[in-house]
């Protein structure tokens, strides 16, 4: 197991390692918000081997869900005198104080995966994805995969009124623009979890004529999406042939999934924000280059031609 | 009319579906008097007293208040009209102070904001009336029922200050609370307050009013001056018939010659009552007199298991008991009618067959269920042989009287075949005919060979139907009355003698 | 009156709730009562409606009895979660499917025995007591998850979650021999008697003999069983265990069942056919939302409007005024309290007596 793991990361690794620039010496001080979700889990590890990888001294702190614990911890970090600070910031406002002592001991600070409400100046710069896009990757993908044959959606919404449930709808429906073969026919909220996935791809399935007219599925997470290829196998479909599953997130069931060919595809939140974030610093401390106020990470698109079943062996490790 | 009422009502009808609770009753009350209002249980005087204050509205008939005719809405209005209730369960807020539940709803403000100071001051002023000198700010259940019976009393005086309703204030107040109480009501009579007094306790009645009015069956009987009425007139009035058991105090019984079956030695637990020894024959009753908290009831729950004693023995016929817990209790064939029936007797929302078979169903285990058909049988053969009234056995008991709910708990026990029973206060709170019928019960048990133990606070009772009677006093067993010495002046005598050393 | 004309008068207003919101479905979504064979089980919107209300169906049974002691298990969520995270893990461990139940069934038994204690032996507050696991018991099986999904192969856990056994799905199959054995042994022996005497009085049932305590611990520890149950259908019909998600908020679901099926939040009378009956009328509702197509920002509104009816339909006060417009006959308002009563918050005498109690 062990072993396993540790090939896994050095593969992991392998790829990360391209382009990036030295940054040895440096201390970095790493507050994450928690354990919550097994993404949560890969980011921390893969942050962990990035630092390692460089040669980088990560001081790590978790907070346990709270912004009292993240503050504490960001304060012990710039009385150790570290090089600089990543946050992965579990609320948006509060920040201005921490974030401007840090400013005042010279110390950059990059959020990870998140923004806050801060003024910009108080940190360098902030490394996440953007839910709009991935939303839009997977409908750009839908919209080559049917080719201008007539294609009904369904949707499974994330937790409702949440942001990425917003922007990933957002992005799928500005990439259907345009592309009267395809359209939306049912779109409910599943909640991000794999049980209402499942309950709510059941009731599309008997609401749309036993899932006949169904053409695609789209998820707001890869969760959902699993519970409901199951739901689709037990209404006697065939998910992936007879309905098209696209999601996001890129965890690896859903690789699993892809392997069987019960999935089609799916984009990648990448858990490694930690990776661009090195880069960024180690620029800095060589010539002072500021990088820019966002750096958007890639939203990777993966089908079942990029050999899911080795993608899966990666990931397997990492927490998720 | 006579220029003396200040209340009076003529012709009061009220209907409820399928029953005429009040049948064009009269009432009078005069000012400056003490009316006891008497009744069985369902004779109507709780719904005439209804009528009167507005709790409900009246179908027919007139209510007259200083000769003006008033048709109050609800009590509030009642009380603004100048007729004040107070019930036998105080309805103030416990966790309030004192002055904060006299001044409920009319605090006196300063600058728009109640001004604390000002009510304390006036609390205190008002209760010094009734000579009361109590901490106004301390919280109302700190004091006891008594007191807070005075308190509310102040409140609706305060608030209404022509017509006084006590509704059964003396039900849970021991003798010493009871003489305070008629202390007050004496004055408030002075003062020109027509007061009316519902009760079952005869000698309160005849302790404090001056007239009494009969009601039965939702009828007017007649009404009567106190003095002239002899009580057995009275309860001819009430019942309609002669009664028996209440009529043969004085009569004592010769001592039980059957053998020792239970003996306690030095049974006791320190903080409730002191050790002592009791034995009790087979086929006998020993009664138990003291005043409240002189730890009748405390020897009743040790005896029960529901304390667990720290001292002493108990045996059956020679044999070792464990009185653990009132489980282990009943598996000795114990039981046991509490004092409260409302809080420790009834299941209330259960019906009238459930709460007959419980005690037995709980001994035989949840394992062994009696058949519905046995229930049933069993539930018919007490409601029957007790003369629980009520419509069905299905109806929950909470519904029934005081004295069905006695009878009902009574049933419970007999039903489980006990050879011990204890019975707390069963005629306490129970109108006269359940009372008579109890106490008969009680006589046909003994007769039986059942043991019995029954604490009383009805002196007279307790000395028709003990062959044995223990005192109590300041939690300890202090005296013990047997044969020919058991007499009511005996009983008052041993209680009162802590009272006459704690005077010198 | 006899015992079974009794339970269909006490089932009336639940029955006639279920079948209204069922027709309503239908009306909205004509396809609603198609029922077909495939693959040999029964497939329709029916069916999700029971197979989807299993979970809440299996907690409303351990839900009612401890109701009825006048508690409330607020762990039974919490207690899915760690029974299905245990399932799992034992499954990817290799154990034998046997094992892997009887662990995850045994985990739940003590669940609900630990609640048990605290209210029966160290009496403290039910809702404070199972707070206690409710909190904890997700932390505890995010450990034995590692926070991930726990995901499984296992063809015989999984066919409790999507298997099916005589046409019906396995969680049917499940909740209806589960749900009506329990109501069969709580009333073929005195359990019914005993545990809502100690529910209405738990003093009075004491000096009575009876054995408050063991009922308590009782009632507890078959909610436990139950959510154990439920976790292995929600953690088998995924098949992984999803230690963040599995069970979250059905204590609510179960509680507001029992409600739904009339029985009283202050303990005492109850029926546990009622309560899968409330169950269901709960499922129908969500599958019904489901259906019917509505933006996901109307579920929760629709589901609580339509849930503040049935209510209010039940409601004691509604059900007297109804009294008066009908022609007056024999009719029993007392019965028709203790009946329909559940749903209110009960008359200000039992909430007086509950505050004595607890003071």
């Amino acid at each position: 197991m062990m072993l396993k793991t540790a090939l896994a990361s050095a593969t992991v690794l392998a790829a990360c390692l391209f382009g990036s620039a030295h940054a040895a010496d440096m201390t970095v001080g790493f507050s994450q918000i928690g354990s919550e979700s097994g993404w949560r889990a890969a980011e921390t590890t893969l942050t962990k081997q990035q630092a390692e990888k460089r040669g980088i001294d990560l001081k790590f702190a978790d907070a346990q869900q709270k912004q009292e614990n993240q503050i504490k911890a960001v304060r012990s970090f710039i009385a150790q005198g570290v090089d600089a600070i990543l946050i992965a910031p579990v609320v948006a406002t509060g920040w201005d104080e921490v974030l401007t002592e840090a400013k005042d001991a010279k110390i950059p600070v990059i959020l990870l995966d998140r923004t806050v409400d801060a003024p910009k100046d108080l940190y360098m710069t902030a490394v996440t994805s953007d839910l709009v896009h991935e939303g839009n990757v997977a409908g750009k993908w839908l919209v080559d995969t049917v080719a201008g044959k007539p294609c009904n959606v369904v949707e499974l919404q994330g937790t409702t009124g949440s942001s990425p449930a917003i922007d990933r709808k957002k992005g799928f429906e500005q990439a259907l623009k345009g592309h009267d073969n395809l359209k939306i026919v049912r779109s409910q909220t599943g909640d991000f979890t794999r049980t209402k996935g499942k309950e709510v791809m059941e009731s599309f399935l008997k609401a749309e004529g036993g899932g006949k007219n169904i053409c695609a599925l789209y998820a707001h997470n890869d969760d959902m999406a699993v519970g409901a290829i199951q739901a689709i196998k037990e209404a006697g479909l065939k998910p992936g042939k007879d309905i098209l599953v696209v999601s996001i997130d890129a965890v690896p069931d859903i690789f699993q999934a892809m392997a069987a060919g019960e999935a089609n595809a799916t984009v990648e939140l990448t858990p490694n924000m930690a990776g661009p974030a090195f880069d960024a610093l180690a620029a800095y401390k060589k010539d002072g280059t500021m990088p820019p106020k966002w750096i958007q990470t890639e939203s990777k698109l993966y089908t079942q031609k990029d050999d899911p079943k080795a993608v899966y062996e990666q990931k397997k490790g990492l927490g998720y | 009319m006579p220029a003396s009422a200040v209340l009076s009502a003529t012709g009061i009808v009220k209907t409820f579906p399928g029953a005429r609770a009040l049948d064009g009753v009269d009432f009078e009350l005069r000012r400056g008097e003490v009316h006891a209002l008497l009744g069985e249980n369902g004779a109507g005087k709780s719904t005439l007293i209804k009528c009167l204050t507005g709790a409900y509205r009246r179908d027919g008939g007139r209510v007259e208040l200083d000769g003006a005719p008033i048709d109050p809405r609800d009590p509030l209005d009642a009380q603004k009209l100048g007729i004040g209730t107070v019930y036998q369960e105080v309805n103030l807020l416990p966790n309030l102070s004192v002055a904060e539940n006299l001044y409920l709803g009319r605090q006196p403000r300063r600058f728009g904001f109640v001004a604390p100071r000002e009510m304390n001051r006036r609390a205190r002023a008002l209760l010094s009336a009734y000579e009361m000198d109590i901490d106004v700010t301390a919280a109302l259940s700190s004091y006891s029922v008594a007191v807070q019976q005075v308190i509310a009393i102040a409140r609706a005086v305060d608030l209404s200050g022509k017509v006084l309703i006590l509704d059964e204030p003396t039900a849970s107040l021991d003798a010493q609370e009871v003489r305070m109480l008629f202390r007050i009501v004496r004055d408030l009579q002075a003062r020109g307050l027509g007061i009316v007094f519902i009760t079952h306790f005869f000698e309160q009645v005849y302790a404090i009013s001056n007239r009494i009015t009969v009601l039965r069956n939702g009828r007017l009987v007649g009404t009567r001056e106190t003095e002239s009425l002899p009580r057995k007139d009275l309860v001819t009035m009430m019942l309609g018939h002669e009664l028996h058991a209440a009529e043969q105090a004085g009569e004592t019984k010769a001592e039980s010659s059957g053998p020792v079956r239970y003996a306690f030695h030095g049974l006791g637990k320190a903080g409730r009552v002191k050790p002592f020894d009791l034995e009790i024959r087979q086929g006998e009753v020993v009664g138990m007199a003291g005043l409240l908290g002189s730890g009748r009831t405390e020897t009743a729950e040790l005896l029960f298991g529901v304390e667990t004693a720290d001292s002493g023995t108990a045996e059956c016929e020679g044999r070792r008991l464990s009185l653990s817990s009132p489980r282990a209790a009943i598996a000795q064939g114990f039981g046991f009618c509490p004092e409260d029936r409302k809080v420790d007797g009834i299941i209330g929302d259960l019906s009238v067959r459930e709460n007959i078979a419980l005690a037995l169903q709980a001994r035989r285990g949840w394992m062994r269920p009696l058949s519905r058909k046995e229930q049933d049988a069993l539930a018919d053969r007490y409601i029957k042989a007790l003369d629980i009234r009520t419509t069905d056995r299905e109806k929950p008991i909470r519904l029934l009287s005081g004295g069905n709910q006695q009878k009902a708990i009574l049933a419970r026990w007999l039903a489980t075949n006990p050879d011990f029973l204890i019975l707390d206060e069963p005629t306490r709170g129970i109108d006269v005919g359940a009372h008579a019928e109890i106490i008969r019960l009680i006589e046909s048990l003994c007769a039986q060979g059942m043991s019995l133990l029954v604490i009383s606070s009805e002196l007279d009772e307790l000395v028709a139907y003990s062959s044995r009677v223990i005192v109590l006093r300041d939690r300890e067993h202090v005296a013990e009355l047997v044969g020919g010495d058991v007499s009511t002046e005996n009983i008052v005598e041993a209680i009162a003698g802590q009272e006459r050393r704690r005077a010198s | 009156m006899s015992g079974a004309k009794a339970l269909g008068r006490r089932l009336l207003p639940q029955c006639v709730a279920l079948a209204a919101i069922l027709i309503l479905i239908w009306f909205n979504f004509p396809g609603f009562f198609a029922i077909e064979m495939q693959n040999g089980r029964l497939y329709g919107s029916l069916i999700d409606v029971m197979n989807r209300g299993a979970p809440v169906a299996l907690l409303a049974v351990g839900m009612t009895l401890v109701i009825a002691t006048r508690g409330i298990d607020l762990s039974v969520g919490a207690v899915m979660a760690i029974c299905g995270a245990v399932a799992a893990a034992s499954s990817v461990r290799g154990d034998p499917l046997a094992v892997t139940l009887v662990m995850s069934l045994g985990i739940g038994l003590l669940c609900g025995l630990w609640n048990g204690v605290l209210v029966a032996i160290l009496n403290i507050q039910p809702i404070v007591a199972t707070l206690v696991l409710m909190v904890a018991g997700r932390g505890i099986a995010q450990l034995i998850t590692e926070g991930a999904i726990l995901t499984f192969n296992d063809p015989g856990l999984i066919f409790i979650g999507s298997g099916s056994l005589f046409g019906l799905p396995m969680p049917v199959v499940l909740w209806l021999v589960f749900g009506i054995a329990v109501a069969l042994i709580i009333r073929r022996t005195a359990l019914g008697l005993l545990i809502e005497a100690t529910g209405v009085n738990r003093r009075a049932a004491t000096l009575s003999g009876i054995q408050a305590p063991a009922f308590l611990i009782m009632a507890y520890v078959l909610s436990g069983l139950c959510a154990a149950l439920a976790g292995l259908i929600v953690t088998a019909d995924i098949r992984g265990a999803d230690a963040n998600n599995a069970g979250l908020w059905l204590e609510l679901d179960a509680i507001l069942a029992v409600v739904v099926g009339g029985n009283s939040l202050l303990g005492g009378r109850f029926s546990i056919i009622a309560s899968l009956i409330g169950a269901m009328i709960i499922q129908a509702v969500n599958t019904g939302i489901l259906l019917s197509g509505f933006p996901p920002e109307f579920n929760l509104i629709i589901k609580a409007a339509i849930i503040v009816l049935i209510l209010l339909i039940q409601s004691p006060r509604l059900s007297h005024l109804a009294a008066f417009v009908r022609p007056a006959g024999p009719a029993a308002p007392a019965q028709g309290k203790s009946v329909a009563g559940g749903a209110s918050a009960g008359d200000a005498r039992d909430i007086k007596k509950l505050e004595r109690t607890a003071s």
